[in-house]
């Protein structure tokens, strides 16, 4: 784990014990809009277990940043600036995009 | 002296509207020669666009195409481009597009559509020009302020370019006329500010088969694509659920940075022209993403069309009477026409009218006046002697109120018998109420709001004081 993801760590507890035994992969995750607001960040590193999927990168976001809630149902959701769906795999180094509509002119 | 000035400002008003009578007749008879001159009518249209190329063996004459010479003069550095030329320019001034919304987007699509010789433009809006508007809807002059957009912005591309026929639709867009207006143009440009106006255009452009150029853009962020074209999804492929209210934010209420609209707009405008003139790779399954703080843009690509999408599906049977029948307000609870909100959570004798709350100040009540507007708005403008408790930090806060009240009542000299009293405010008199809620149920049951926030107060006590 580095160091950046060890700071934005120190209120919330780590995946379960168990989960730190194997191995774990760090992504880049990128705020839009009002994903931005809600977190106050505009990206931020994400270690998950290896295998894990958009979905559960989601889930760990949304209980970091219960905020995320509001816009679980309405985003786009791109993976390395394509789009994806929940299921697929993240990878090392990927980029997971939030990217909710923004309505005004 | 003052009766010659308003002579001259007689006489130019009177210049300036036969002026534009003029341009209008001008306008009219131009397109009504475009539609002689133009043997080959059909435009492109729909999703399924074929490359419309002009027909030659009707011509006489020598030119390949139809351009005058004041066209070709006009027109010089597109026709000089090899790949726009003739063929594209000629396609352009065959075409209509119809923008939707005269605010901070339409501003430059509009602006630049007319110049750049598309043969008709439509412009629906049924907003006022207002000061507050200026600073990013940049067709409009502080002469039209008051008057109606459409009419201010079809005069501001008449003067950039008499040739094109301007269409003023100077009504909101409904279920009921969106068919109708839609239904005589080619490419449909989204310029609107709110959720249910963009679930209503891209059905109604999915149910007539029209391209979609929709833009966004709040705060310091924009977001472009083009909908509904080329096998690409359209606005239900990608949000089959609509956002929750709240995070549906208005320019109104998180503020945006004038040119970063300016920056879309002029992106829609360019993917309109490339639509229209069959040119380039529009911007279709793909989301372009404009950050300008970090002066960065992202192109994404995006999920083509979704056989379950309810509007363009495999199965979808949306057919216009349906859109005609679909409620957008009640699908994504929220007006067409955003209007401030008006809470009412309070008892009558919970709230106070901005005037009764002057007549306390000038009375010399004891009291002290909470502001829970957010800091950077408090540092806008603020009444005097407020204390600012933005609403998300009252819970943690509440001891500083005590403290102010307990000082208060020192300083006034308030007796033991009575307190001081405690009112809250805002902008518009909505956070005011919810603050009163909870400070109701934390034991400060006299708290009251100020009825309408600090526009009432702009409204019915002070004129000078500023809004915003």
């Amino acid at each position: 784990m580095d160091t950046m993801e060890g700071k934005m760590n120190t209120q919330k507890a780590d995946p379960k014990p168990e989960e730190n035994k194997v191995s774990s992969v760090k992504i880049k995750v990128l705020f839009f809009a009002r994903a931005r607001d809600l977190t106050s960040l505009t990206e931020m590193p994400l270690e998950v277990p290896s295998g894990s999927s958009a979905h559960d990168c989601l889930n760990d976001l949304v209980a970091r940043f219960p905020g995320l809630e509001e816009i679980r149902e309405c985003m786009v959701l791109a993976l390395n600036e394509e789009y994806t769906t929940e299921s697929t795999i993240v990878k090392e180094q990927d980029e997971l995009a939030i990217i909710p509509p923004i309505s005004g002119g | 002296m003052e009766s010659d000035a308003s002579r001259i400002l007689h006489e130019l008003q009177s210049l300036r509207a036969s002026k534009s009578d003029i341009d209008r007749r001008i306008s009219a008879l131009e397109s009504q020669l475009h539609q002689i001159n133009l043997l080959n009518d059909s435009v492109p249209n729909g999703s399924h666009h074929s490359i419309s190329t002009i027909d030659n063996s009707h011509l006489n004459g020598h030119h390949a195409h139809y351009l005058t010479p004041e066209m070709i003069h006009r027109y010089s550095r597109h026709l000089l481009l090899p790949s726009f030329g003739v063929q594209a320019q000629s396609n352009l001034l065959k075409s209509s597009v119809l923008v939707v919304g005269a605010g901070g987007l339409g501003s430059p699509a509009l602006l630049y559509l007319a110049a750049c010789g598309v043969g008709r433009l439509g412009i629906v809006d049924h907003d006022v020009v207002e000061l507050n508007n200026m600073h990013r809807q940049i067709i409009h002059t502080e002469a039209f302020i008051g008057q109606p957009k459409v009419k201010s912005a079809a005069a501001a591309c008449r003067s950039v370019n008499s040739t094109v026929q301007i269409v003023e639709h100077h009504e909101a867009l409904r279920t009921s006329n969106a068919l109708g207006i839609f239904s005589k143009y080619d490419v449909i440009v989204d310029a609107t500010d709110n959720a249910p106006s963009r679930y209503m255009i891209s059905d109604c452009c999915v149910v007539l088969g029209k391209p979609l150029v929709s833009g966004a853009a709040l705060g310091l962020e924009g977001q472009l694509t083009v909908y509904n074209y080329n096998g690409g999804p359209c606005y239900r492929c990608l949000f089959p659920t609509p956002p929750p209210t709240t995070a549906c934010q208005r320019c109104a209420d998180s503020g945006v940075l004038g040119v970063v609209p300016g920056i879309i707009g002029c992106l829609q405008a360019l993917e309109a022209i490339k639509i229209a003139s069959v040119v380039g790779e529009p911007l279709a399954g793909r989301m372009l993403l404009f950050d300008a703080l970090a002066a960065r843009i992202r192109i994404v690509k995006i999920r083509g069309r979704s056989l379950q999408c309810k509007a363009c599906g495999e199965n979808a049977t949306f057919t216009q009477q349906e859109f005609q029948e679909f409620d957008y307000e009640k699908f994504t609870q929220s007006p067409l026409s955003p209007s401030p909100l008006k809470l009412n959570l309070l008892q009558a004798d919970s709230r106070i009218s901005s005037k009764e709350y002057h007549d306390r100040v000038v009375n010399g009540d004891a009291h002290v006046l909470v502001d829970v507007r957010p800091a950077h708005h408090f540092k806008i403008v603020s009444l005097p002697n407020s204390l600012n408790i933005p609403l998300p930090s009252l819970e943690a806060r509440l001891h500083e109120i005590s403290s102010a009240l307990k000082e208060e009542e020192e300083r006034k000299g308030v007796g033991s018998g009575s307190r001081a009293q405690l009112y809250v405010i805002c902008r518009r008199g909505n956070d005011s109420q919810r603050a009163v809620q909870y400070l109701h149920k934390t034991g400060f049951t006299s708290a009251r709001d100020i009825l309408g926030g600090l526009e009432s107060w702009a409204q019915d006590v002070d004129p000078n004081f500023p809004t915003y």
